[in-house]
């Protein structure tokens, strides 16, 4: 069997982060802005693997562990926030969350 | 004794202290009045012991320095707080406190029932302290200290009665004229002792005059010192042109018009010129336009005397000539002559003021000696002491004034020119006319006041010291008996300072050229001149009151020039003092002031908000817009990094 060579799994990596940062930048939706982010992350988990992997050192995968974690978090926290927001403003319209503004 | 010299300071100030902090809590007159005097009298009596501990010891030992402690130290500056007991400080110490203590005892009567009785103790006790550190500091620094000191006290009690109105104005006006025009002199006596610690690298007395005596730098840095010295003395002690302040001061209670107005401060610049006598005679120049400053101050002050009609202004400006008397005797190099004068001065004109408090008090606050007459009857004891001391001023034979008087005359005849003798005679002889038209107006002819006033003697605590400061008046003269009369010994007085001045006569090469016979030539002159003026005053002012009213309205341009000072104050108003206010108010207030400095802090304000408002539209709320401006930024800082291995 064909070992998959390492540019392929990069490439995927490189277009998953692409297409999540096109959609932090350009979607409105707070909860597809918030899924994008975790696009972004797990495409680093997959390149950190692929390294991980490719060089024989266990560094990189225990780091994706620790990713992961923190990414839970995160989506705990970011969608509480979100929720909470909703109920202030009944929209998760990011354009129209800018009560900071001066 | 001489070791608790420090005592005649401290005393006086724990008197203010208790009186100032205590005194309204205290209430009784009687204690606050015996406070404030008793701790000038041990001070008085300090002096006095270590004045007679000074007469046991030969003469080269009697200049001691009493160190207390170190009080300044900066670099190569090293202030000691010293005091310095040699003949000069403890004769003017004795004057001060003495005539002090009187001035002390006579306000508890005069003073009786003000409403704020301890706080007039307070002051005076004050002024003393100031006045003592003035006289005795050993270093031109402890003697500034004492100097600004005294002005301040000057300032309070002119001002003691703030809520009463003063001719024209209100007393803390007068008050703060002394105040302002004493800070002239002061920045002159300042800028004198920076001169001094230039040239001579140290501010203490016996080095600064060691060093003076030593090398003869050029005369016109001892020119410049010397110059702006004086200017100091004309602030304190009232000459041309800084002397506007003193009638004013006039203001004041009348005891303090005695002790700092009359017979204290305002021979603090006297003193000066006398303990700086080494670096005076290095500079001839200054020496003659002190000579001429002091003698136009004396004449032009009796001048005005003559025609003024306030008892106290008649005396102020008798003081104003008297000190002019006591510069002309410093300009001719006769230092001694002059201190001479300073201490009978002190008790002739003390009694003078005290005489006309006692005066004042009897007629309810009227100072008008038109509205006096025929006193004597009603006043006997002030009448007596009042009259010796007119007859003391006007240098009746016998008494102080002859003494004091005859010797700067002579002097200035002898080393200066006949010119300052003749203009001293003429001020002398007007001298004698105002002190005895003042004399007459009050004690003599008809009662010239609504009778429901009921004049009535001083109580004794107000006319024992009369009688003492006039027996001082008549005897103070004997211990400065010139040579004419005392023969070998010589004068008394004369030999007692001459180790403090011998420097600065043998510089100035000061010496006795004239005959006894032209001395006694001189005192005739003005003796006849003093006798004839007294006899002109009686003639006029009792005999035939109508001469002094013709005269006057003959004279008119004359009377009222006189009757307005010379215009001396309107002209500084409008010369000096009104270009300073709108000055300040058109430049300094409303330019640099409202549009510099406030522009500044406005602007500095302003320019920040501004640029945050250009800044500001960054913040445009958009997430997206922040995520965006982010990954853009790492994404350069990535390029950055990878293009730069």
């Amino acid at each position: 069997m064909n070992i998959i060579p390492i540019e392929y799994y990069l490439v995927l990596s490189a277009f998953m982060f692409a297409v999540g940062i096109t959609g932090v930048l350009i979607r409105k939706n707070a909860i597809v802005v918030f899924m994008c982010i975790e696009l972004m992350l797990n495409s680093a988990n997959l390149a950190l693997v692929t390294f991980s992997s490719y060089l024989g050192n266990a560094a990189g995968q225990v780091f994706v562990f620790f990713v992961m974690t923190v990414a839970a978090a995160e989506s705990a926290v970011g969608l509480a926030i979100i929720i909470a927001i909703f109920r202030n403003k009944l929209t998760v319209n990011i354009d129209e969350i800018n009560i900071f503004k001066w | 004794m001489i070791d608790y010299i420090y005592l005649t300071v401290l005393l006086p100030l724990i008197g203010f202290l208790i009186n100032g902090i205590f005194g309204h809590k205290i209430k009784n007159e009687k204690i606050i009045g015996i406070i404030g005097s008793s701790t000038v009298g041990v001070s008085f009596l300090v002096a006095l012991a270590s004045f007679f501990q000074m007469l046991s010891l030969p003469v080269d030992q009697r200049k001691h320095v009493v160190e207390l402690f170190s009080w300044l130290s900066a670099g190569g500056l090293n202030i000691k707080f010293a005091y310095l007991v040699d003949q000069l400080s403890i004769v003017m110490a004795l004057i001060v406190t003495g005539v002090g203590f009187l001035i002390h005892v006579y306000s508890i009567g005069y003073m009786h029932a003000d409403k704020s009785f301890w706080r007039f103790f307070a002051y005076l006790n004050l002024f003393i302290f100031a006045m003592m550190n003035l006289i005795l500091g050993d270093n031109f620094v402890v003697l500034f200290l004492g100097w600004e000191g005294v002005g301040l006290c000057s300032y309070l009690l002119i001002g003691f009665w703030y809520d009463r109105k003063f001719e024209k104005g209100t007393t803390s006006q007068a008050a703060k004229k002394a105040f302002v025009v004493n800070r002239i002199g002061d920045f002159g006596f300042l800028l004198g002792m920076f001169l001094i610690y230039l040239t001579f690298d140290s501010l203490n007395f016996q080095e600064v005059f060691s060093k003076a005596e030593l090398f003869p730098i050029s005369g016109t840095v001892y020119g410049f010192i010397a110059l702006f010295l004086f200017i100091g003395a004309t602030g304190k002690s009232a000459q041309i042109p800084l002397f506007v302040w003193l009638p004013d001061a006039m203001a004041g209670p009348t005891p303090v018009s005695a002790l700092i107005h009359a017979a204290t401060m305002v021979t603090a610049g006297v003193y000066m010129v006398a303990r700086c006598s080494i670096i005076f005679a290095s500079a001839p120049a200054i020496m003659t336009v002190i000579a001429i400053v002091g003698l136009l101050t004396a004449f032009f002050a009796a001048t005005v005397g003559l025609v003024q009609n306030d008892i106290k202004k008649v005396l102020a400006y008798s003081t104003v000539s008297q000190l002019g008397y006591m510069f002309l005797a410093m300009g001719v190099g006769a230092f001694s002559a002059g201190i001479f004068h300073v201490m009978t001065h002190a008790f002739f004109k003390a009694l003078l003021f005290l005489g006309a408090g006692s005066i004042i008090h009897a007629m309810h606050d009227q100072q008008d000696i038109q509205h006096y007459g025929g006193l004597k009857k009603y006043m006997p004891k002030t009448y007596i002491t009042f009259v010796i001391a007119a007859l003391a001023i006007s240098g009746f034979p016998g008494l102080s004034g002859f003494f004091s008087k005859d010797e700067i005359l002579w002097n200035a005849y002898a080393h200066g020119s006949v010119l300052l003798w003749a203009v001293g005679i003429l001020t002398a002889l007007m001298t004698a006319f105002y002190m005895f038209r003042l004399l007459f107006l009050t004690f003599f002819g008809k009662e010239r006041f609504s009778h429901d006033l009921h004049p009535h003697e001083s109580p004794a605590v107000m006319t024992v010291p009369l009688i003492i400061l006039a027996v001082l008046s008549v005897v103070g003269g004997y211990i400065g008996l010139p040579a004419v009369f005392s023969g070998e010994n010589g004068n008394l007085f004369e030999s007692w300072l001459s180790p403090i001045f011998s420097s600065a006569e043998r510089r100035l090469e000061v010496y006795g050229s004239h005959g006894h016979f032209e001395e006694i030539l001189l005192m005739m002159i003005s003796v006849a001149a003093a006798l004839g003026s007294i006899y002109l005053a009686y003639y006029i002012y009792t005999k035939k009151p109508e001469i002094a009213s013709k005269t006057s309205r003959k004279f008119s341009k004359l009377y009222r020039l006189l009757l307005n000072k010379y215009y001396v104050d309107e002209v500084y108003e409008a010369t000096i003092v009104q270009p300073l206010q709108k000055g300040s108010e058109k430049i300094l207030w409303k330019i640099a002031d409202n549009k510099i400095i406030d522009g500044t802090v406005n602007g500095a304000a302003s320019l920040i908000d501004k640029t945050a408002a250009l800044i500001r539209r960054f913040q445009t709320g958009f997430t997206q817009f922040y995520a965006f401006i982010m990954m853009v930024g790492i994404a350069i800082a990535l390029f950055w990094i990878i293009l730069s291995f």
